[in-house]
């Protein structure tokens, strides 16, 4: 026990902690935290399309233009391209032409892809590889070939592209592109060499020019041009990934990424560790100098004009379980968190007048709380095909008023997200070009503006709007028969009760009766693909924030049923959609704003969707993260970090240090038990026999 | 008995044909070839197209288990059960629905699963036998008494409680060891104290009492009598005969689990962020990933017919009236 004791006692008195989950030789380095939670399928600028690939795909990948880091309303900036393109049309209209000059000198992240020697590796070599990066690296200049290489394979056969469709209504050539493809791809084994294949719509000018072509107007195509899908992809590193033995090793392009951005993906483990690395070729950046008022006294503005990054090694720890995660930030293992709902409580409290601020628990490590409204909305959408709920029929058109206004989405909201959520009084996202706010933007159909501040209109309205509709009291006024409506929900397991009852207490107040069909996400999609559901929950997160993106959910060509687009509610209505046309290829103006005033009002009117709200993000930074800012449109956030090392290393310290008299005390107690049990067992072995 | 175990090899390839067969029809219960490519495809701008082109290149473009437009044996082998399940029995496993080589993420996984269920299960059975022979040694007493009853306390307690626990006492309030992560070689010994302590306190109850009513049987018998009837001391009777009697049905329950350890645990991998087979297993159901599904559930069975032959073949070890024939 002495040893035992000795040993403990020594090592409490050591000043380094036990609890650090990374190693030794990490310490004082300038290294960032943070953990994510969902492995990444796609690390392919060509296929990725979340949020949980983005942060890596975006660190590395840089598609010519990227969003200003702290001006708001969101505004495009030229990232490898020296300014953001103009659309020029061409005969007459026919065609858009934008025409893209990107920066010379830039040069890629160090990869075994630019050295020729390793475009002929043996498989056995490979085969003895842990990492890509133990080959020889080179690197060379980045290049307009690169960048139209990669628009090429959007059309690959041997990829799926989220985007080929949409961008083939666009760009021109494309989906002929793709097919002939297709039909000369019958050799997989064969490196696809995409150089060799020609595609009309887009042209390389110079080797640092580059022109796409595209048909008629599409304002919205400069957005697409800040997202991976237009990032460069140098064809030496399909041909470096497509040798024999490379798959085995799960050496992909799909999950090595190469690129010319701030970091490097060195270490790829989406079961344990992602390692991002500062990129040594990098050609540095500045800070931005300007951003929107508030950000100077934030300091977010301190190091305007300095080089990026300012970080040298990123590791992303993989957390599948909230709780560790939000322990270990407490300890200060990761310089960021989210806040878990069940821990919500314990990091921040909400004052009687609505204000938001942080536990004393929190303000005591110094820790920062930064909000944000998502880009998203999520919502109750009613099925236009629906017999019941659905149509152009007044009485249906009632009784989705009267849903939309006793689903009392403020109450929702306060009780299930903590409070962390604005009610969406149109389809368009808060920041959105044409959402009007305050008293002008409140959905008259559902709110009354009353004390500066909107009020949902009494349960009343809600009731005569239902008898209007032939179910007065919730009953048919012909039929005499209970009205009961179906609402189509993927439940997440036991912990969604509470939600269910909700839903059904809010259309009780109506004396409405309502099922709530649970089931899983398969048949959940299954039901919208057919048109099956009658009121149905989903959401939608902003590609880029512009209204076409969030107006083309209820533009009636875009019919889930019809034409399997995004439409959900398969809602058509002729004068939406002709003006959805024309909103969507017109520039920001106060013309748009009354295109998009009007569709709003058609909106309310039908209300299509009754109701929903935009969730408010919320996210807790150590005092030692400096420049943390969110971006709901751009993840490429981490060459703007800084971490103070030294205060962190400080503060880990003071928080961790080792309690032992607990541990030695339980080891105590049990020595001290097992001395009856002896001294009996003792006894027993001297007893004479009986 | 080189002509048992030949026999009993033969016998696992119907029996594992059987668990395939049943893996694929609850897979395919609850999910459609559409379901898996838009699990994978994601949710937004998926076109038809792009689902049809998924299940092409994987080949659930195909029917189930019958295909009728085929001729002749392609009915039976132009499906995707058959074209899933043939290449198992050369252990190649393919790609993950994410592109992803199986055999190389099972072969990556296996260490750290290994790392933490070996100890687990020799420290567990190590202290297991230890208890139960403590309480089997003081049977009838007041110690044997509170010993059951707490062993059916601990019983009665969900494994998530210990885990959760133990992580808010030892790491949250105490910061002894890590909450949660892994690291290669001697890094992950700090990593896995806690896991394994929590793993040996999860198993104490159930171990125990079941060793200790294993125990009692045995100190029943004539023979143990006889030992006492010589003078033999009672830490005698209990250590070199009544240990020895008791590991018949005691390799029962060890041996077959041993080749399992491979698997690894879905809980406790998940909440300490140990990147080991359960939570890729875990992982995969969630993801509807049926290629590694099919695999962990395909070694999964071959593991556990390995165990279930191993245990036969310690019987003859441990008793020599045991022949194999």
């Amino acid at each position: 026990m002495r040893p035992i004791l000795l040993l403990a006692l020594l090592a409490a008195g050591c000043a380094d902690v036990w609890n650090d989950p990374y190693p030794a030789s990490d310490r004082g380095r300038n290294i960032l935290y943070s953990a994510f939670t969902e492995r990444p399928k796609h690390l392919d600028p060509v296929q990725s399309y979340t949020e949980d690939e983005a942060r890596f795909t975006q660190q590395v990948y840089e598609p010519p233009l990227q969003y200003h880091y702290l001006k708001r309303p969101y505004e495009l900036a030229p990232l490898t391209a020296l300014e953001v393109p103009k659309a020029v049309a061409v005969q007459g209209g026919k065609y858009t032409v934008y025409t893209i000059r990107i920066r010379r000198g830039i040069r890629y992240q160090p990869h075994p892809a630019f050295v020729p020697e390793n475009h002929a590796l043996a498989p056995e070599r490979i085969a003895r590889l842990d990492t890509p990066y133990a080959l020889p690296l080179g690197t060379r200049e980045l290049t307009a070939d690169d960048y139209i290489y990669q628009i090429k394979r959007l059309a690959s056969p041997r990829l799926h592209s989220p985007i080929l469709g949409l961008m083939s209504e666009y760009l021109v050539g494309l989906g002929e592109f793709a097919e002939r493809l297709r039909k000369f791809d019958t050799r997989r084994q064969d490196w696809l060499d995409l150089r060799k294949h020609l595609l009309e719509g887009v042209e390389k000018v110079d080797d640092y020019t580059y022109r796409v072509r595209l048909k008629g107007r599409y304002p919205q195509f400069v957005y697409w041009l800040a997202m991976p899908f237009f990032a460069p992809v140098p064809w030496e590193a399909e041909r470096f990934f497509h040798q024999a033995g490379m798959a085995e090793k799960n050496f992909t392009l799909d999950w090595w990424p190469v690129g010319t951005g701030a970091y490097m993906l060195t270490e790829n483990n989406p079961n344990a560790r992602m390692v991002l690395e500062r990129n040594p070729n990098f050609r540095g950046e500045a800070y931005p100098a300007e951003g929107e008022p508030g950000d100077a006294a934030a300091g977010l503005l301190a190091d305007a004009g300095k080089t990026m990054p300012f970080i040298d090694r990123v590791v992303y720890s993989r957390e599948k379980e909230s709780i560790p995660y939000w322990n270990k930030f407490l300890q200060g293992y990761y310089d960021s968190s989210a806040i878990p709902s069940d821990t919500f409580d314990q990091a921040v409290r909400v004052a009687v007048g609505g204000e938001v601020g942080l536990t004393p628990e929190m303000e005591i490590k110094d820790i920062k709380l930064r909000t944000s409204p998502d880009i998203t909305i999520l919502y109750l959408g009613v099925n236009w095909l629906d017999d019941v709920v659905g149509g152009d029929a007044a009485r249906a058109r009632k009784l989705r008023q009267a849903i939309a206004i006793a689903v009392d989405w403020e109450e929702f909201i306060s009780i299930f997200l903590n409070g962390r959520g604005k009610v969406a009084h149109d389809p368009l996202a808060p920041g959105i070009f044409g959402q009007r706010i305050d008293e002008e933007g409140i959905n008259p159909q559902t709110h009354v503006w009353r004390d500066g501040r909107a009020v949902r209109r009494p349960i009343e309205d809600a009731q005569r709007l239902l008898a209007e509709a032939g179910y007065p009291n919730g009953r048919d006024a012909k039929t005499g028969a209970p009205l009961v409506l179906y609402l189509d929900t993927v439940g997440r397991g036991p912990g969604d009760k509470p939600r269910f009852d909700w839903w059904r207490r809010q259309f009780a107040k109506i004396a409405v009766q309502l099922e709530i069909r649970d089931t899983d996400w398969n048949r959940f999609q299954e039901k919208i693909r057919k048109g099956s559901q009658q009121l149905y929950i989903l959401g939608w997160n902003a590609d880029y924030p512009d209204p076409e993106n969030f107006m083309f959910l209820l533009h009636g060509p875009q019919s889930r049923v019809k034409s399997q687009g995004e439409n959900t509610s398969n809602w058509i209505n002729a004068e939406f959609d002709a003006l959805f046309e024309r909103m969507k290829n017109i520039p920001n103006s106060p013309e748009r704003q009354k295109i998009i005033d009007r569709m709003v009002a058609l909106y309310r009117r039908d209300a299509p969707w009754v109701g929903g709200f935009h969730p408010v993000s919320y996210g807790l930074t150590h005092a030692w993260m400096m420049n943390g800012k969110p971006n709901n449109m751009a993840r490429n956030n981490l060459k703007y970090l800084r971490v103070d090392v030294d205060r962190r290393a400080e503060l880990r310290r003071e928080w961790n240090q080792p309690v032992v008299w607990p541990a030695l005390l339980i080891l105590a107690v049990l020595a001290a038990s097992s001395i009856p049990a002896f001294a009996s067992y003792r006894r027993r072995e001297r007893m004479a026999a009986r | 008995m080189i002509a048992y175990i030949i026999r009993r090899t033969l016998y696992a390839i119907p029996i594992l044909v059987g668990i395939n067969l049943i893996t694929f029809a609850l897979f395919f219960l609850v999910n459609t070839p559409d379901d898996m490519a838009r699990m994978q495809l994601g949710v937004k701008r998926v076109t038809p197209e792009a689902i049809e082109k998924w299940k092409a290149e994987r080949g659930y473009d195909k029917p189930l288990l019958w295909n009728a437009q085929a001729a002749g044996a392609r009915k039976l082998g132009d499906t995707i059960f058959f074209d899933k399940s043939v290449k198992l029995f050369a252990f190649d496993f393919g790609r993950a629905e994410d592109n992803r080589d199986i055999a190389n993420e099972i072969r990556t996984r296996m260490g750290p699963s290994l790392a933490l269920a070996v100890p687990v299960f020799l420290v567990g059975i190590a202290v297991n036998i230890t208890f139960a022979l403590g309480m089997a040694f003081f049977r009838a007493t007041y110690l044997d008494l509170w010993g059951v009853i707490l062993c059916v306390a601990m019983m009665s307690i969900s494994s998530l409680f210990y885990i959760i626990g133990g992580q808010y006492l030892i790491s949250k309030l105490w910061h002894l060891v890590p909450i949660s992560g892994y690291e290669g070689g001697v890094e992950a010994m700090k990593f896995l104290v806690l896991p394994v302590l929590i793993g040996v306190i999860g198993g104490i109850g159930a171990g125990s009492r079941w060793y200790r009513t294993l125990f009692l049987e045995e100190m029943g018998k004539d023979y143990v009598r006889t030992a006492r009837a010589k003078g033999l001391a009672e830490s005698t009777v209990m250590f070199r005969h009544v240990l020895q009697n008791a590991l018949i049905p005691i390799l029962t329950g060890v041996v077959v689990v041993i080749p399992l350890l491979f698997m690894g645990s879905l809980i406790t991998e998940s909440f300490f962020g140990i990147p080991g087979l359960g939570s890729y297993t875990l992982d995969a159901i969630q993801a509807q990933d049926f290629a590694v599904v099919r695999a962990m559930v395909f070694i999964g069975s071959v593991l556990y017919i390995v165990g279930l032959l191993l245990t036969d073949i310690s019987y003859t070890l441990v008793d020599p009236r045991v022949r194999l024939n």
